[in-house]
């Protein structure tokens, strides 16, 4: 076992870890942050994305004895995010889940795809999203509520220019 | 789906993590981003006592401009590359490019140009992408360092010229002249996965440089030697070209005895390789 110190949605957490445990149980099982979710466990279903300094990473193939010293955020720590709550309004509005297991890795990735890309096309939105498996194949909803929440986005942008001119 | 047991040890310079590999009888693997080292010990198929974690050590994410290369530390993200945060040693952004069509953005964070290099699996972009455009693998070990050329770098699938005490620490890229041209054609059923098919195409003609790969074989990548002449010797695409090039392919990797499909996808790669080259 190894000690490791890390803040987790800006709470500083000290614990003491197996080498092998991953970011993800991490998460669930020590902070019981249970709404970063497991799908395949090797990195290609997205359900346990999560920012790691600033940046998405896949949690279940992060260990966390990596990550000593070092800033996550899980789904929770996004409740007060401007962007997120415009992302999570557009997947409410148009349908961008169903059973809901895969939207907190969906939430995540798109709000770092809108982020990085604002203005994105659709086909755009399919290519960086295809990381993020629905296994209810709700992708239609996804994609739509990924184009509404980049044009509210683009909107606001433009509004808080205008206001600074 | 969970690892078994290991040792961790996070080594925080490059002579450090020479010493822990020294000191593990061979049963030690650097991790790095941990892209592919994770899921292979989440599903317990890479039997080891130690991870040695070299993300902390800084000299690994060193760059270094040269008048005549580019030095990337092993530890470079996908993503840096992609960015443009790290230089590009072709005028056209080639690296860019490739990094952007590596698995999905969250793992472009975390997995590393080295880390992919040194594990050699034969449908990363990496791998291939190296001997294209002929770069040199930097490795460390306890007697010193010494430079390798990727094309003798990569032996077989998963297999490297690396020792199992040596660590890959960067990767000299030799620069490109602006009238270099590059082709490059990834074949891929699903978004982000591995690469059924991959081809580079790099025709440098001040440096006198022309070179065609073939990746995502079951092997280490093929240098394709009649190919790459015959794109040395045109000057334009035409679509005549297409059974020429396709004929050259289907003699270089004669020995190869691919099946009718990959023989198919892989010529189709190489193909578009060089019509993208020719056509810029």
């Amino acid at each position: 076992m190894i000690e490791i110190t890390l803040t987790v949605n800006g709470r500083e957490v000290t614990a003491m870890v197996e080498p092998r445990t991953s970011l993800a149980d991490f998460l669930r099982e020590h902070c019981r942050l249970t709404g970063t979710h497991l799908g395949c466990e090797h990195g290609v279903c997205g359900a346990c994305t999560i920012e790691l300094n600033g940046e998405m990473a896949r949690s279940c193939i992060t260990l966390a004895a990596a990550c000593d010293g070092q800033q996550v955020r899980s789904i929770e720590g996004f409740d007060d995010d401007p962007q997120m709550e415009v992302v999570r309004a557009a997947f409410h509005a148009e349908h961008g889940l169903q059973c809901g297991f895969c939207t907190p890795g969906m939430l995540i990735s798109a709000r770092d795809m809108l982020r990085r890309h604002p203005g994105i096309s659709e086909q755009r939105v399919r290519v960086e999203m295809s990381g993020n498996l629905c296994r209810c194949t709700g992708y239609a909803g996804i994609v739509r509520a990924c184009r509404s929440a980049a044009a509210t986005l683009s909107a606001c942008a433009d509004g808080t220019t205008r206001q600074g001119e | 789906m969970k690892p078994a047991p290991f040792e961790f040890v996070q080594p925080r310079t490059i002579e450090d993590a020479v010493r822990a590999l020294a000191g593990s009888d061979g049963m030690a693997r650097v991790m790095a981003g941990g892209q592919s080292l994770v899921p292979m010990l989440n599903l317990r198929l890479a039997p080891l006592e130690r991870v040695i974690d070299v993300s902390r050590i800084e000299q690994l994410r060193a760059v270094e401009e040269r008048p005549d290369a580019v030095v990337l530390g092993a530890c470079v993200t996908h993503a840096a590359i992609e960015d443009g945060r790290v230089p590009d040693p072709t005028p056209v952004g080639l690296m860019r490019r490739i990094a952007a069509g590596i698995a999905y953005r969250a793992v472009r964070n975390r997995g590393t140009l080295g880390g992919s290099v040194a594990l050699a699996d034969p449908s990363a972009d990496w791998v291939t992408t190296m001997i294209a455009l002929d770069a040199r693998i930097e490795a460390v070990g306890p007697d010193g360092r010494r430079s390798i050329a990727a094309a003798d770098f990569t032996l077989g699938a998963y297999m490297t010229a690396l020792a199992d005490d040596e660590l890959l620490y960067a990767l000299c890229l030799p620069r490109y002249s602006a009238a270099a041209r590059f082709g490059h054609y990834k074949m891929c059923r699903k978004t982000g996965e591995f690469a059924s098919s991959l081809a580079l195409a790099a025709h440098d003609p001040q440096r006198g440089y022309c070179r065609v790969v073939l990746g995502a074989t079951d092997g280490a990548p093929l240098p394709l030697e009649r190919t790459a002449a015959l794109l040395a010797a045109t000057g334009q695409w035409s679509e005549g070209l297409r059974a020429r090039v396709g004929q050259a392919f289907d003699e270089d990797c004669a020995e190869r005895r691919f099946d009718d499909y990959e023989q198919d996808i892989h010529r189709a790669s190489v193909v578009a390789a060089v019509r993208e080259a020719l056509q810029q």
